[in-house]
């Protein structure tokens, strides 16, 4: 319990610090701060509609999310998420508009199971392999893997083979057989939400409970007494990024068949990167993710309702998880500090003396 | 004699720890003053206080007539107090009048590099120490560059010396040489403060020492009115036992054999062509000054290196191409030099510590899942056994001593029941009483039949447990020897290549 006490500190802090700050940019630029905090609580919260948008919205930050966390257990910094998502994406519409006749349950199942190999090959095939066997470091290829699959996106819906025919840059609607039902009608939450929180339960029990997730975290922390155990660092290195390639994956095609229910020309959905400041929020705790998730999801849902009412800019929003990074980053700094101020602390009676 | 230096009820706390606790010392004008106690007693936080590296909560501290209250090390540097850390601070590149002078160069924005030159060749001739100025620190041997560390501290006018450690890094020849330079300094009137955990030593240099346990000062003896018992005895606050009893024991099969072994380790040849055998209940120790291939040698045997050329066998099986993993099966135990980086995950709990060999195993696997009750009751009987302490199985490796640390990962190794244990420096930085525990360990593991493989840079820990002793030297054996057939000195120049000639050979 204390345990788990702690391990919330750091992100509380740093949240209502950068709350504060937030407030601060509000007051000088003439806002007040009261009422936009507020337009944005309830903007995120304050209905059933506004509650299910901000569950919807962080679904696919739970699964990419906890994929970051993952790969970060064992080491490794997934920063290409966002690219893994759209392997997901493309690989699921495609199975989605694609395959006829099958019923609901095997449909979404196929569409499931061949994106998130196709997105855990994608970080575990070149990432994975080019780590493990010549050290080449995961944040560059995981990175630039990512922008080979979002040109590959532009490719396939720019009079690419998934373009729907006409002028529009998109592919076609999935077939209602590969559509996840909604929780909340007329909202975007779908049961994807129920996939996501299960996933989390799995990954928790993956990481703690099985030989896999010890042999992950073994080598995540100290490869060399991993290497000492018997391990085979290279090939957890690899299946790292695969599991978090999958789930990354898995975050594109729940809000492929739950929520857009087609592909759209974009630079970013936005989920894979901000994937990479939940899974830091979190500090890799599974059911950290889901709090992070929400945390981000309600920013994301209530900054255009405090843009509204307010008339502060929804981008306020990015400026305070901007700062949490920030502040989350700077705990080593921000510990140095406090350890230098005991220190200068406990000499001063002997200057007096 | 006039007193040089008094410390005075010095008291310093740190969050959680008193490491100094009313602290007494005096150290007199020419003489030797050891300051003898385990790791953690205090000793180094004392000197750190001395040369003002820390700042006490509470005492005094005179250097002659001078109260001292430093803020920096370069106040005590002026006041006239040199040190001579542990691990030097020198740099390799330059030659060794470069890094006497190094803050203090002779002449101002124009540096005068013959000045320097003949000043160091001065200072070295006033202190008796043979050294070149114009050699290069990075060429110099061990010994020779703790020469130059002490002559920078004369360069810099000390009236004390302090010497952290000193032999540590040292074989058993620069000891010697280290000694020789002392008692000149001392007959010159310069008082030296040195620290030390080893008890012989101690005695062969000291003329006073202060014992310190727990942060307090327990005494202060003259040297020559006192024996290493005595001075065991204050250090640890009970009777200690010094000498390993050692009961003679017969030969038995081989378990480990070893033939023309090649280690390469990055562009190097590190292992050349070794041989030896290992055999049931005899503890073989290999010695021999750090870096010279033995511990390439011991990872080639553990899997963790590949071979490039020989053979390995264990119990007449081939092992040569096996995998950790399959060599851990099959009876090989290892404790790592390094227990920190290679022995524990640090920031995994005990019980998961605890299974690090045998995690993937039944009972404490099934069917991929870790089986918690029966890692549990595993870890509550190691440490049990091993009387590992705190004895709270789901603290943190990082949040145990040292000598705790090392518990664990003996009791991890040593419950496998392994036919062969390969310690590599199982006691480094240990203090007193688990250095004795760990070597019962191992003598009972001798006597249970098991072969052990000691590699160990402490030549006395090698002669206290060996049956038989290997001298490494540049990735070659220099020699096997029957322990009591070799002596001390023997092994000192073994380990620095000297080879002792068919004479000498045994």
């Amino acid at each position: 319990m204390n345990k788990i006490i702690k391990e919330l500190v750091t992100p509380f802090v740093a949240i209502i610090i950068a709350i504060l700050i937030g407030a601060c940019v509000m007051i000088l630029t003439g806002h007040n701060p009261l009422t936009a905090y507020g337009a944005l609580f309830s903007g995120a919260f304050g209905s059933t509609v506004n509650l299910s948008n901000t569950m919807a919205n962080a679904i696919p930050l739970i699964l990419s999310g906890l994929g970051v966390a993952i790969a970060f257990k064992a080491g490794l910094f997934n920063i290409g998420a966002e690219g893994q998502y759209w392997i997901g994406s493309m690989a699921a519409v495609w199975i989605g508009y694609s395959v006829h006749g099958l019923p609901p349950i095997l449909h979404i199942s196929l569409a499931v199971l061949v994106s998130i190999l196709a997105a855990g090959l994608w970080a575990g095939i070149i990432p994975g392999l080019a780590k493990a066997l010549v050290g080449a470091h995961e944040v560059i290829t995981t990175m630039m893997m990512s922008y080979i699959a979002i040109f590959l996106s532009h490719y396939m819906l720019e009079n690419g083979p998934m373009m729907q025919p006409g002028f529009v840059p998109q592919s076609p609607v999935i077939l209602p057989s590969a559509m996840l039902g909604k929780i909340v009608d007329r909202t975007q939450l779908s049961w994807g939400l129920v996939i996501a929180l299960v996933v989390c339960v799995i990954v928790y029990w993956l990481l703690y409970k099985t030989t896999l997730g010890y042999r992950l975290r073994a080598v995540g922390l100290n490869s060399r007494a991993a290497k000492y155990a018997g391990i085979n660092v290279s090939f957890n290195l690899v299946l790292a990024l695969f599991i978090s390639g999958m789930l990354a994956g898995l975050a594109g095609v729940v809000q492929m068949l739950g929520v857009q229910h087609r592909l759209y020309d974009s630079f970013s959905s936005g989920y894979g990167f901000t994937a990479i400041v939940v899974a830091i929020l979190a500090n890799n705790n599974p059911f950290g993710v889901i709090l992070a998730s929400i945390f981000f999801a309600a920013l994301s849902t209530g900054g255009q309702s405090m843009q509204l009412v307010s008339g502060v800019p929804a981008h306020l929003t990015d400026v305070i998880s901007g700062i949490i990074i920030f502040l989350i980053a700077s705990k080593d700094v921000i510990s140095l500090v406090q350890k230098r101020w005991r220190r200068r602390h406990s000499l001063a009676p002997v200057k007096e003396a | 004699m006039r007193t040089c230096l008094e410390v005075r009820e010095i008291t310093k706390s740190f969050p959680g720890v008193l490491a100094n606790d009313h602290v007494n010392l005096t150290v007199r004008e020419g003489e030797i003053h050891a300051i003898l106690g385990e790791n953690g007693a205090g000793k180094s936080t004392l000197v750190k206080i001395i040369y003002g590296l820390y700042k006490p909560d509470s005492g005094s501290i005179r250097l002659y007539d001078q109260e001292l209250n430093f803020a920096s090390p370069r106040q005590a540097i002026e006041a006239g107090i040199g040190m001579v850390h542990q691990h030097f601070m020198l740099i390799p590149a330059l030659t060794v009048a470069e890094n006497v002078v190094l803050g203090g160069e002779p002449g101002r924005i124009h540096y005068r590099r013959k000045e320097n030159v003949e000043i160091v060749r001065q200072l070295a001739k006033q202190y008796h120490m043979e050294l070149d100025p114009d050699a290069k620190v990075g060429d110099l041997t061990v010994g020779l560059q703790q020469r130059v560390e002490i002559l920078k501290v004369f360069y810099r006018k000390a009236k004390l010396l302090i010497l952290d450690e000193p032999t540590a890094m040292l074989t058993p020849q620069e000891v010697e040489e280290l000694i020789l330079v002392m008692e000149r300094l001392r007959s010159q009137g310069v008082p030296i403060v040195f620290i030390s955990h080893k008890l012989d030593e101690v005695q062969r240099i000291s003329d006073r020492v202060t014992v310190m346990r727990a942060g307090k000062t327990v005494n202060t003896v003259e040297t020559k009115s006192t024996t290493p018992q005595e001075l065991a005895n204050l250090m640890v606050g009970r009777e200690v036992v010094l000498h390993v009893s050692k009961p003679p024991q017969k030969l038995g099969e081989p378990v480990l054999q070893l033939e023309d072994i090649v280690v390469s380790s990055g562009r190097n040849e590190k292992v050349k062509k070794v041989s030896f055998d290992v055999h049931r209940g005899e503890i073989f120790g290999l010695a021999g000054i750090d870096g010279n291939g033995q511990f390439e040698l011991v990872e080639a045997i553990t899997g963790l290196l590949p071979c490039k050329t020989g053979r390995i066998r264990l119990l007449g099986k081939d092992i040569t191409s096996s995998s950790v993993q399959h060599r851990t099966n099959a009876g090989i135990a290892y404790i790592p030099q390094d227990r920190q980086l290679d022995g524990l995950v640090m920031d995994f709990e005990l019980t998961e510590n605890f299974v690090l060999r045998d995690f993937s195993k039944a009972p404490f696997a099934r069917l991929g899942q870790m089986q918690v009750k029966p890692i549990e009751e595993y870890a509550t009987r190691l440490s049990e056994d091993f009387d590992v302490r705190p004895r709270r199985i789901h603290a943190f490796a990082q949040n145990l001593s040292g000598g705790n640390q090392q518990k664990v990962i003996l009791a991890r190794e040593v419950s496998r029941n392994p036919e062969l244990l390969i310690a590599a420096q199982p006691t480094r930085g240990l203090d007193v009483g688990a250095i004795q525990f760990i070597h019962n360990k191992l003598l009972e593991l001798r006597s249970d039949g098991k072969a052990i493989l000691l590699v160990s840079l402490e030549l006395d820990e090698i002669l206290a447990l060996s049956d038989r002793i290997g001298v490494f030297y540049a990735g070659r054996l220099m020699g096997i020897f029957p322990s009591g057939q070799v002596t001390r000195e023997q092994l000192g120049l073994l380990m620095t290549g000297v080879d002792l000639g068919s004479g000498g050979r045994l």
